[in-house]
């Protein structure tokens, strides 16, 4: 069932980037994000499907009270050589919330997103050039993104 | 333009680094009552420097809480000197820089 909503995402989400290279929509409306960032964002999400189940800690709340702050962290430091740890709310119109990049500091990253609404939040790490993934479904009680 | 707290303290040759960036991080998404979308700020570059060499290099999304929160782990001592450096969408910046205790 995840793996079809996720698909379903993925191709909603190619069908707006269809529309917006055809000149339909501005895409500075649409996505608050950058095209590179949004890039990054989809080459992380084509990972994250692959990735193979990650032995590192993603902590997450079950239910989060107020979506437009959702503690996440995760701990990777059990393993070596972590190059990169994403996070991806996959309901949210641009799925990366944040994509850190190391170089000599420690596999653990400690943040807060926002989530409109209910979904699975995938938490991706890179080490030694494999990718690995957990994903963990966080309920969101109130809206983080107003209205 | 926003305000950061940054709290490094080492502890076991390891410094926990905490990060508060007062910043609004608009989305662009959402509207004001007229029905005016609001533009976008947000953060969208933020580094982690550790004496001279950047540690952490990320790429932040307007997915990120309101005066966003981060938490790294640098391997280091006493002393050392961490910097945060950050970009938004409208080419805003900031930094801060402190010694850790």
């Amino acid at each position: 069932m995840k793996r079809r909503l996720f698909l379903k995402s993925a191709m909603a989400s190619s069908a707006v980037a269809t529309a917006v290279g055809a000149g339909l929509l501005t895409p500075k409306i649409i996505f608050a994000a950058s095209d590179s960032f949004k890039a990054t964002s989809d080459a992380t999400v084509s990972a994250a499907s692959a990735a193979a189940k990650g032995t590192f800690k993603f902590k997450a709340p079950k239910i989060a009270e107020n979506g437009a702050v959702v503690p996440v962290s995760v701990d990777a430091t059990n393993l070596n050589d972590v190059t990169n740890i994403s996070f991806l709310v996959q309901t949210n119109n641009t799925p990366l919330a944040g994509s850190f990049n190391f170089a000599g500091a420690l596999g653990f990253v400690s943040t807060r997103i926002k989530m409109g609404k209910t979904s699975p939040v995938t938490a991706v790490v890179t080490s030694g050039g494999s990718v690995s993934a957990i994903t963990s479904e966080i309920k969101v009680t109130v809206g983080g993104c107003g209205g | 333009m926003g305000k950061i707290k940054l709290k490094p303290k080492a502890k076991k040759g390891v410094i926990k680094v905490k990060a508060l960036v007062k910043h609004p991080m608009e989305t662009g998404l959402r509207k004001d009552k007229k029905g005016n979308p609001i533009p976008a700020n947000h953060i969208d570059h933020l580094t982690i420097t550790h004496n001279g060499n950047k540690v952490v290099d990320a790429d932040i999304g307007a997915a990120v809480s309101k005066d966003p929160y981060f938490q790294f782990q640098v391997p280091g001592a006493k002393g050392d000197e961490i910097t945060l450096a950050y970009k938004d969408n409208n080419g805003g910046t900031g930094s801060a820089t402190a010694k850790s205790k």
